[in-house]
C-alpha cells in the first residue's frame, strides 16, 4: 500500500527489530568476554581456590559504600595449607556435593535458588558459627547431623539429613570459605561477620 | 465431520501430534499444583515428609512439571499451527509421533529418578544420572542430550514444513526464535566449579528464555491466535509482531544483566542491568494495547469465547507478572534488599502463570474445539459455560491470591532479614516467623487450594466442553453482523 506511512509499514519494522536484536546480542557478547575474564578464579573479584588457607574478613569500604571481602593472614582451613591442585579438588568436591544434594531447591547462593533456608552466600562468616576457633568443628557436626544440631531459632524448619560424608562435608566448607571471598557488589548489604583476629 | 464428537479425522496431521503434546502438557500441570500445595504445606508444617520427600526434592519436581509442561505446550500449538501457516501438511508425521513418545518417556524416567532415588554421592555420576542441582534445569546430563535431540529433530520437522509450504512474517519470526531458544539452552549445559560462572550462564538460559525467546515465541502464537480467534487482519498484526520482537528484544537481552548484579561480576552491570531491563515492560504495555484494541475493533466477538478469555488473561498477565512485578524488584537499589526472597516468588508465580500458563491453556481451547468437529463455543453454551467461567476465575482469584500473600511475606523478608537484620542465618529466621510472613505463607496456601479446584475444574472442562452440543462453531462474518 502507497498510503502506508513509512513508519508503519511491515517493512520498516522488520528490519529494525533485526538490526536491533543484531545490536543488543553483539553488545551482549562484548561484555560477556570482558565479565568472563573478570569472574575467573583468580581474578580481583572471584579470588582463586588457595583463598582457603587465607582468613576472610568481609570489611566495610568508605569508597565503595559496601562491604567486601578482605582477603588476611594465613588461615589454612582444618589446619592443613594446600597447593593450588589439592584447594581445587577440596573446594570442588564441595561443588559437585551441592549440586549432586539439590542444595539450592532449600537454599540460595549468591542469592539465587530456593528461599526456604538462609542464605549461604556469607554462610562461613555467619556470627551464629560462635568464634574463630571452633567454628570448622560446628560446621562438620552441623552437616553431618544437621536435625541433632537444628538450630532453627525459634522456628521448628529444620535441614534433613542428607547423609554426607565426611569428605564431602569437608569439600562444603571449603566451598563456602571460598564462596564468601566472592566480590559481590555489598551483597548481602549489612551483614554483620563472625568476630575474627584482627577485627 | 459431527459437531459435539472427538474425532481425530476432524484434525490435521500436525494437529494430531499437537494434542497428544497437550494431554502431556494437562497432566504435567497437574502434577506442578499437587507438588506446589505440598510445598507450600511444608513452610506451615515443617516436619511434614521430612527425609521422605523433602522440600528440595518436590520443589524440584513442581518447577521442572511447570517448565515442562510450557515446552509441551509450545511444541504443540508450533505443531497445532505450523500446517495452516505452512500452507502443506507436516513433513516428517512419524518422526513427530516418534518425538513426541521418546521425549514423554524420558520426561516419566527423570521424575521416577527425582522421586525415588533423589540424590546422589558428590561425584560428576550424579550429575549424569539423577538430577544437577541447578534450579529449572535440573534434568540430568543425559536428558539434557535427549531433549536437544529432540528439539533438533522438532525444529527440522516445523523449518522443512515451511520450506515445502510458504513462509509468512510470523513463521519467519517463529523459526528464527526457535534457534535461539535451543541454542540457549546448550549454555546451561557444563559443569563448573566457580558459582559465578555457573550462574553467569545459567542465567542465559533462564533469563533469555523467558524474557526474550518464550515472549516472542508467545508473540507468535499470538498473532496467530488473533487472526484464528478474532480475523484480526494479518498485515496489522505482522506489523505489530515486528514492533514487540524490536522492542523485546532491544530491552531483554541487555536486561539480563538484572540478574548481575550480586554474583560477582562486575560494576557496570548494576548500570547496564537496571537501565535495559527497566524498559522491559514496554514491549509488554504494547502487547496489551495490541490484543484490547484488536479485540475491540471486532467488538470482542468470537468463534471460541474461553480461548479469547484466556488470550486476553495472557495480556495482562503479561504485563502485571512480568511488567509490573518485575519492574517492582528490578532496580539494584531495590534488589539489594529484595534479592532471593519470597519477592522473587510473588513475581515468579505471577509471571509464569500470567504470561505462560494463560496462552497454552487459550490454545487448549482452540484445540479441542476443533478436536470435536469445530463445535459451538460462543456465547450460550449448556450451562452458560460455567465451567469455563468458573476455573477461569478460580485459577486466576488463586495466583493473584498467593502473589499477593508472597509479596506481604516478601516485604517482611526484605525489611526483617535482609535491610536490619544483614542476611544472616539468625536474621534468616527472625523473618520467618514475624507475624506477617507466616500469614502470608498461610494465605498463600488458602489461596493455593483455590488454584487447585480451578485447575481441575478446567481438566474436567476441556474434557467434557462441546460434548453434546450440535451447533457448529459460529463463523466470525455471522457474529460480526449479529
Ligand atoms: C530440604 C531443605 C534443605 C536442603 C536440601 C539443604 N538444606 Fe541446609 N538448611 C536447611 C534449613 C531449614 C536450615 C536451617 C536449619 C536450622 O536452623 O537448624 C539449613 C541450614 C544450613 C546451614 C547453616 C545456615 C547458615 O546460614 O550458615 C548450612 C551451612 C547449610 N544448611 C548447608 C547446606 C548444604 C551444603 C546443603 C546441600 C548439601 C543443604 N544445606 C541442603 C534446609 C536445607
Ligand atoms: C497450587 C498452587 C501453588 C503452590 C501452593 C505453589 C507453591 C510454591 C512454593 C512453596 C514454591 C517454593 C518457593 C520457595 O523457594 O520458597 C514455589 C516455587 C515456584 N512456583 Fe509454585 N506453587 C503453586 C502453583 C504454581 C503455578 C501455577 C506456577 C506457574 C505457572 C508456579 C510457579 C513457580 C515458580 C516459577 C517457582 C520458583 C520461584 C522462584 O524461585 O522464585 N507455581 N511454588
Ligand atoms: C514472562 C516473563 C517473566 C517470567 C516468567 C519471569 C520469571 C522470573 C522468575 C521465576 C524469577 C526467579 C528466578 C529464580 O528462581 O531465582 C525471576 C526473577 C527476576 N525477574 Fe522475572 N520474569 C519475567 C519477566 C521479568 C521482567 C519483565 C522483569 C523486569 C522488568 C523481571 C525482573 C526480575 C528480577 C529483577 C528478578 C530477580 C529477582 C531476585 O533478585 O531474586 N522479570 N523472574
Ligand atoms: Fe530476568
Amino acid at each position: 500500500m502507497s498510503t502506508t506511512l513509512w513508519w508503519a509499514s511491515e517493512e520498516f519494522w522488520r528490519k529494525t527489530a533485526v538490526w536491533v536484536t543484531a545490536f543488543m546480542a553483539v553488545v551482549l557478547i562484548f561484555l560477556t568476554f570482558d565479565s568472563v575474564k573478570k569472574i575467573t578464579a583468580g581474578s580481583q573479584r572471584v579470588p582463586a581456590y588457595t583463598v582457603i588457607n587465607q582468613r576472610i574478613y568481609y570489611r566495610w569500604n568508605a569508597e565503595r559504600g559496601m562491604q567486601e571481602p578482605v582477603i588476611g593472614d594465613e588461615a589454612p582451613l582444618f589446619g592443613q595449607k594446600l597447593d593450588a591442585d589439592a584447594a581445587w579438588a577440596l573446594v570442588d568436591k564441595g561443588k559437585l556435593t551441592i549440586q549432586a544434594r539439590n542444595c539450592m531447591n532449600c537454599h540460595t547462593l549468591l542469592g539465587n535458588g530456593a528461599y526456604y533456608a538462609p542464605d549461604l552466600t556469607k554462610a562461613w562468616l555467619d556470627p551464629a558459627w560462635a568464634a574463630e576457633p571452633v567454628r570448622e568443628t560446628l560446621m562438620l557436626q552441623f552437616l553431618l547431623d544437621p536435625e541433632t544440631n537444628a538450630r532453627g531459632f525459634g522456628s521448628n524448619r529444620k535441614m534433613p539429613n542428607l547423609h554426607l560424608t565426611e569428605d564431602e562435608a569437608r569439600g562444603i566448607i571449603a566451598y563456602l570459605k571460598w564462596m564468601s571471598a566472592i566480590d559481590t557488589n555489598g551483597f548481602p548489604r549489612n551483614f554483620k561477620p563472625i568476630a575474627q583476629p584482627g577485627d | 465431520m459431527q459437531p459435539g464428537v472427538i474425532d481425530s479425522r476432524n484434525l490435521s496431521p500436525g494437529q494430531r501430534v499437537a494434542v497428544k503434546y497437550f494431554i502431556a502438557a494437562l497432566v504435567l500441570f497437574l502434577a506442578q499444583v499437587v507438588f506446589g500445595l505440598i510445598i507450600g504445606l511444608q513452610y506451615l508444617m515443617p516436619d511434614l515428609f521430612l527425609g521422605s520427600l523433602d522440600f528440595s526434592t518436590a520443589r524440584m519436581v513442581h518447577i521442572n512439571a511447570m517448565i515442562v509442561w510450557m515446552l509441551f505446550g509450545f511444541i504443540g500449538s508450533i505443531y497445532w499451527l505450523v500446517e495452516e501457516e505452512a500452507g502443506v501438511s507436516l513433513v516428517g508425521q512419524w518422526l513427530a509421533n516418534l518425538i513426541f513418545w521418546v521425549f514423554s518417556i524420558a520426561v516419566s524416567v527423570v521424575v521416577v529418578v527425582y522421586l525415588f532415588v533423589q540424590y546422589g554421592p558428590g561425584e560428576h555420576s550424579s550429575l549424569w544420572l539423577i538430577n544437577e542441582g541447578r534450579e529449572y534445569i535440573e534434568a540430568p546430563r543425559w536428558a539434557d542430550i535427549g531433549i536437544v535431540v529432540c528439539m533438533l529433530a522438532f525444529f527440522y520437522n516445523i523449518a522443512a514444513t515451511f520450506m515445502k509450504g510458504k513462509w509468512s512474517g510470523i513463521s519467519g519470526v517463529l523459526v528464527l526464535d526457535l534457534v535461539a531458544l535451543a541454542g540457549l539452552y546448550l549454555a546451561g549445559m557444563f559443569y563448573s566449579t566457580n558459582i559465578s560462572m555457573d550462574q553467569y550462564w545459567w542465567w542465559w538460559v533462564i533469563h533469555l528464555w523467558v524474557e526474550a525467546t518464550w515472549e516472542v515465541l508467545v508473540g507468535c502464537i499470538m498473532a496467530w491466535g488473533l487472526i484464528k480467534t478474532i480475523g484480526a487482519k494479518r498485515k496489522i498484526v505482522t506489523t505489530w509482531l515486528y514492533i514487540e520482537v524490536a522492542l523485546m528484544f532491544g530491552s531483554g537481552i541487555l536486561g539480563l544483566g538484572h540478574h548481575y548484579f550480586w554474583i560477582g561480576t562486575p560494576e557496570y552491570w548494576l548500570t547496564v542491568g537496571g537501565f535495559f531491563s527497566a524498559l522491559e515492560p514496554v514491549p509488554l504495555v504494547a502487547m496489551v494495547v495490541h490484543a484490547i484494541y484488536d479485540a475491540g475493533v471486532h467488538r470482542f466477538k468470537s468463534g471460541n469465547h474461553p480461548a479469547l478469555a484466556w488470550l486476553i488473561a495472557h495480556a495482562f498477565g503479561n504485563f502485571f507478572g512480568a511488567g509490573v512485578w518485575g519492574f517492582m524488584h528490578t532496580l539494584p537499589q531495590i534488589n539489594l534488599y529484595t534479592h532471593g526472597t519470597q519477592w522473587s516468588a510473588s513475581h515468579g508465580h505471577l509471571a509464569f502463570f500470567g504470561a505462560y500458563a494463560t496462552i497454552n491453556i487459550a490454545v487448549f481451547y482452540l484445540a479441542i474445539q476443533k478436536w470435536r468437529g469445530n463445535v459451538w463455543m460462543s456465547a450460550g453454551m449448556p450451562g452458560n459455560g460455567w465451567k469455563w467461567k468458573w476455573s477461569l476465575a478460580l485459577l486466576n482469584l488463586g495466583m493473584i491470591g498467593m502473589t499477593m500473600a508472597l509479596l506481604i511475606s516478601g516485604y517482611e523478608q526484605s525489611f526483617v532479614e535482609r535491610a536490619l537484620g544483614g542476611s544472616t542465618w539468625s536474621a534468616y529466621f527472625q523473618a520467618q516467623q514475624t507475624a506477617w510472613f507466616v500469614q502470608g505463607m498461610f494465605w498463600r496456601q488458602v489461596f493455593g487450594y483455590i488454584f487447585a479446584i480451578g485447575t481441575v475444574l478446567l481438566i474436567w472442562d476441556l474434557l467434557t466442553v462441546g460434548r453434546g452440543e450440535h451447533r457448529p462453531q459460529a463463523q466470525l462474518e455471522e457474529v460480526m453482523t449479529a
